[in-house]
């Protein structure tokens, strides 16, 4: 017996219009959860016009074109469902989440093409094919995982796990150890540390839903001087994204704004006119705005041409980021860098400091490899210093979470421990998938490190 | 080989203690001729250490083993002093049974029923030596230079082999319990290439109950209602004797402190691994240095002696510190100890050389159990020896092994860990090891596995006839059950009074028995018509009512684990031929042959990328045939 399984089947960021599939025994109830046809309901096989709706709120998500498709002659040879949706980026996540809320799990790198081949759909010459398909999808998705796991996701994950130990432990003590003098875990203690797990989950879950990073996206300012590469860089930036999702014309002759999508993530960019004060009225005009988006931006890009001496305007610069935090660019290191990293270090202690030439094309990639960084280990943002992005990474924390709403909902029913703990673990082992850590023993080997037990 | 033949058998079992009885009975009650042989019979079925059956996890292997036509079940039910049902405020996928037993009594009746059993010989003696052929066993060299010769041996050594004994300075090599050691077939082991290594246990020390001043202690009596662990067996009585507990405090902490020094454990002259549940006080104190006291359990060791058992408190301290510390205990002041407590080491084989028949893998009909196998208990050695003894028997017969599976049997859980994961210390069996815990429970044992016992031979007649009429019975019940209505105004007042919601309209006592606040014994006041059912019936009757939402969510978890579990892979399945499994994964597959999709994700070091290349290459394979 199979589970259900969703994704979206077409490539990212790539214009407004996405597939999301559905395959597995769950499909048809799912689908009937999350869309609203227009006319004669869902039928075997017709394409069907109708919306997305979340059915916690009423709340539309997308016009959506949408065909179910009975097993067994479908892609899978099982029931599938293919939801065409036509607005943005954002309403193609949405319907895969209501997907995923609703019954479906995200399916696996090449999930939808290994159950086609296991099911007798695909012939024996494909099936090289699909090995290199879960292969390769599985290499790839591993090194994205990795990247955005390096920072404090994982690192507050492993905060909730350790938590959830504790309480693991204590169940295990108590069920294993009946006989042993150790304290006895009440209902009430139990109900306050899985409220206080499920607020935790619950923190990183809504950094998801608000992930504003993803709704609105990345505010970038680019500043600098005059004539240190600020233009080269946008320029290479807006080339090196072939995805432009809309421009915005600049409202002044001084400040361009562009909006371009890094690795899916809508970033805008404002090139500054720079802050420098002026007595020319229309200039002060840009100067004004300059300072806004500055003030506005989520991360800085301050450029200077590192083969010539520090001006008082890059003082004036530097001292106006102070603390925030920026990517530093030495530009026009081919020249014969003058500057010293440790200076800049110094001055701004919050700054990633590249050495680059904008001559080259490897400047803005390294750029967009920085400001990604920036994104997944939560650095960008001053005041949000954590969200989660990955699909994957929020299908499993709503998992987690239901497993311990299961629980919380027997503690407080006064149901037995060891009911509870099943659903405890589940929790556990779900948060253990986004690490990469799944083995349980090491909760046996917490028991015996923390209790004095045994004959 | 120098030496003569004895005698022939099909089976023949090394080793005489829970394992060794449990593997011996079954080959024999299997219809093999067998052979059990011991350094000492006085140590048939001997408990070296803890005067007890049963306990968390333990509890529920004794009832699958008792499914199974297994004995230990039984002789506990024969032999015990104290029984009490553990965990009992817990879910009853938790609840377990543990029996004070009267140690002598259990030896000699275990000793007893294998001198009755047919087919089973018994030897004193000490065995040195493997008769290897064409890379199979077949049979067994004495000390004395004679021969057993047999189709299938069973290696059942427990402490025995290579043991050596730790009192504080004091090292020698022995046996458990002042019994001699089995020093040349260890070696003879070694030789073979079996992959050895050493283990280590210990027990506290024995002393006259009349030495004791339980006025200081506080008494720990039996359950009133006694649960039997054999599912032949009902309502049990018996008069019970009680145990007492006491405490350790900072005195006893100092003297130990002050003597680590002297602690074979500390002194580094130990090299094996020990349990980390079962330390040593001296471990104990060292660990959790702020831990003000610790408790320990005093248990009689039976009813023709007056020793008792110092539970909690292990140990490997010279006997004059032995003495100082057990004196400062409230209630111990004036111990006499006449049996000093000691430190263990002994020779094992790594369970990963094992499949999951238990026999060897590098010598064919070669089976392994018990502390042999790493393991650690009398009941995990008894669950082993059952298995092996039935293994080796279908082996003979050429027959399909006999495989319980991790959503089976707790037995299943046991041999899958050491055989697929290994252990890297005395493996103890406990409730959380297993995935299904809410369907491996000791009142559904007898479901779960006489079906199976009965297909083996091993359920005698009586037993099967048992268990076809509780199942009928229960079913019968629940049909009933589900029928019989209750009116509102003959319910509401004892359900308002439970603190359970009031009824609308007519509703099933079956309905009604889902409520926590409800059960089945409480209802009889409006089921007139209820017939009367056995402990056993009554207590499946209530769980598989009660706990069915939470039993059908399991079941579905199983129904996706069992995917991969049946997903079979043949023993000369060539990984090299894979294309895109890991080198690292590959090596291993070809090293340790998974008899499954499911064993192979098991084993450390296999991705669940390399576990899906896989799936698909069978499937190609498939269909290429």
């Amino acid at each position: 017996m199979d589970d259900t399984i969703a994704a979206i089947a077409t490539a990212y960021g790539e214009g407004g219009i996405g597939i999301i599939r559905v395959s597995g025994p769950e499909t048809l109830e799912i689908l009937r959860k999350i869309f609203v046809p227009q006319g004669n309901g869902i039928e075997n096989r017709k394409m069907t016009y109708g919306h997305i709706m979340d059915p916690e709120n009423g709340q539309i998500v997308d016009e959506v074109l949408s065909v179910f498709m009975e097993s067994p002659h479908t892609y899978t040879k099982e029931d599938v469902a293919e939801i065409d949706c036509h607005g943005s980026m954002v309403s193609l996540r949405k319907t895969l989440e209501l997907a995923l809320r609703n019954g479906a799990r995200l399916a696996e790198p090449g999930e939808f093409t290994k159950r086609a081949f296991l099911n007798g759909r695909l012939d024996l010459s494909q099936a090289e094919a699909v090995i290199d398909l879960i292969k390769a999808k599985t290499d790839k998705s591993f090194d994205v995982a990795m990247e955005q796991l390096e920072g404090s996701l994982s690192s507050e994950i492993k905060k909730i796990r350790q938590k959830m130990m504790d309480l693991l432990v204590n169940v295990t003590v108590n069920i294993d150890y009946p006989d042993e003098d150790i304290e006895e875990l009440t209902y009430e203690n139990m109900e306050i540390a899985i409220s206080q797990l499920d607020d935790m989950i619950e923190k990183l879950l809504d950094t998801a839903d608000s992930g504003r990073i993803l709704r609105e996206g990345l505010k970038v300012a680019i500043i600098g001087k005059p004539n240190v590469g600020k233009s080269s860089l946008m320029n290479q930036l807006l080339k090196e994204s072939r995805a432009i999702v809309t421009d915005i014309p600049g409202t002044t002759r001084d400040t361009i704004e562009e909006v371009v999508s890094i690795k899916n993530i809508p970033v805008t960019i404002t090139d500054t006119a720079g802050i420098r004060d002026t007595e020319d009225k229309i200039e002060q005009i840009g100067i004004e705005k300059s300072k806004k988006s500055f003030n506005e931006a989520d991360l800085i890009i301050f450029v200077m041409d590192s083969s010539r001496e520090i001006s008082a305007e890059d003082e004036e610069i530097m001292d106006y980021i102070g603390t925030r935090r920026c990517i530093v660019l030495m530009n026009k290191i081919d020249l014969g860098s003058i500057w010293n990293k440790e200076r800049i270090q110094e001055k701004l202690p919050n700054g990633a400091v590249l050495e680059t030439s904008m001559l080259e094309r490897s400047g803005a990639e390294k750029i967009e490899a920085e400001i990604l960084d920036m994104v997944y280990s939560g650095k960008a943002r001053q005041n949000e210093s954590l969200f989660v992005t990955n699909a994957r990474h929020k299908d499993l924390l709503e998992r987690a979470k239901k497993s311990l709403d299961d629980a919380a909902a027997m503690a407080g029913m006064r149901e037995a421990m060891d009911f509870i703990e099943v659903d405890i673990k589940n929790s556990y082992d779900f948060l253990g998938e986004i690490i990469g850590e799944t083995v349980s023993d090491d909760i046996i080997n917490e028991v015996f490190s923390r209790f004095c037990l045994g004959k | 080989m120098s030496g003569y033949i004895m005698g022939q058998y099909d089976v023949i079992v090394v080793g005489a203690g829970h394992a060794g009885c449990e593997a011996a009975l079954a080959a024999a009650r299997m219809g093999k001729k067998t052979l059990i042989l011991s350094i000492n019979l006085e140590a048939i079925a001997m408990m070296a250490c803890n005067p007890s059956i049963g306990g968390t996890g333990k509890g529920h292997l004794v009832r699958e083993i008792d499914a199974l036509g297994g004995e230990m079940g039984l002789n506990i039910d024969k032999t015990f002093i104290q029984s009490k049902m553990l965990n009992t405020a817990k879910g009853p996928a938790v609840h377990s049974l543990r029996a004070q037993a009267d140690k002598n009594r259990y030896h000699e009746e275990m000793k007893k029923t294998l001198e009755l059993q047919d087919n089973l010989d018994l030897k004193q003696g000490e065995a040195v030596d493997l008769v290897i052929e064409d890379g199979k066993a077949c049979g067994v060299v004495m000390r004395t230079h004679s021969i057993y010769r047999c189709k299938a041996v069973i290696l059942a050594t427990g402490t025995f082999l290579k043991g050596k004994i730790f009192i504080g300075e004091s090292v020698f090599d022995s046996g458990p319990n002042g019994l001699a050691p089995s020093m040349e077939l260890g070696e003879n082991l070694r030789k073979l290439g079996l992959p050895m290594r050493r283990f280590k246990t210990g027990t506290p020390a024995r002393a006259l109950g009349k030495s004791l001043d339980y006025s200081k202690m506080t008494e720990q009596l039996g359950d009133e209602k006694i649960v039997p662990f054999s599912f032949l067996n009902n309502g049990l009585e018996k008069e019970q004797i009680s145990c007492w507990l006491t405490y350790t405090n900072e005195e006893t902490h100092t003297v130990i402190r002050n003597n680590f020094q002297r602690s074979a454990l500390f002194g580094g002259q130990i090299e094996g691994v020990g349990p980390r549940y079962c330390p040593s006080i001296e471990d104990k104190v060292n660990r959790f240095a702020d831990k003000k006291r610790h408790q320990l359990f005093i248990e009689p060791e039976g009813l023709s002696t007056d020793e008792i058992y110092i539970q909690g408190m292990s140990s490997s301290l010279p006997e004059d510190v032995q003495r100082d510390f057990y004196q400062t205990i409230p209630g111990l002041e004036n111990l006499e100890i006449v049996r000093p407590a000691y430190a263990i080491e002994y020779d094992c084989i790594d369970p990963l050389d094992l499949k999951l028949n238990l026999e060897n893998r590098q010598i064919e009909n070669l089976f392994c159990a018990g502390q042999f196998n790493g393991s650690s208990g009398y009941e995990e050695a008894a669950a082993q020896g059952l298995m092996a003894g039935i293994n080796a028997v279908l082996k003979i017969d050429k027959k399909n092994p006999f495989i319980l599976q991790r959503n089976e049997a707790y037995i299943g859980v046991l041999i899958d860990d050491l055989v697929t994961k290994g252990t890297n210390e005395p493996y103890r069996i406990m409730t959380s090891r297993a995935e299904y815990r809410l369907v491996l429970r000791q009142d559904n044992a007898d479901l779960r596995l006489t079906e199976k016992s009965h297909a083996l031979g091993l359920a005698t007649e009586e037993r099967y006839r048992k268990f076809l009429d509780k199942k009928e019975i229960v079913f019968n019940e629940q049909k009933r059950l589900e029928r019989a209505m209750v009116d509102p105004q003959d319910i509401n007042d004892f359900l308002v009074e439970r603190g359970s919601t009031p009824i609308q309209k007519k509703m099933s006592i079956l309905e009604l028995m889902k409520r926590p606040q409800v059960g089945y014994d409480d209802l009889s006041f409006v089921d007139p018509e209820r017939p009367l059912l056995s402990d056993h019936a009554r207590t499946q009757l209530e769980v598989q009512i009660k706990y069915e939402g939470y039993i059908a969510k399991q079941e579905q978890q199983i129904q996706r684990f069992k995917k991969l579990e049946d997903k079979k892979l043949e023993s000369d399945f060539n990984y090299d031929e894979v294309e895109g499994i890991r080198i690292e994964a590959r090596q291993k597959l070809n090293q340790f042959k998974p008899v499954s999709l499911g064993q192979a994700s098991r084993i450390s070091g296999i991705s669940p990328a390399d576990i899906n290349v896989l799936l698909i290459h069978l499937e190609k394979m498939r269909r290429k045939k």
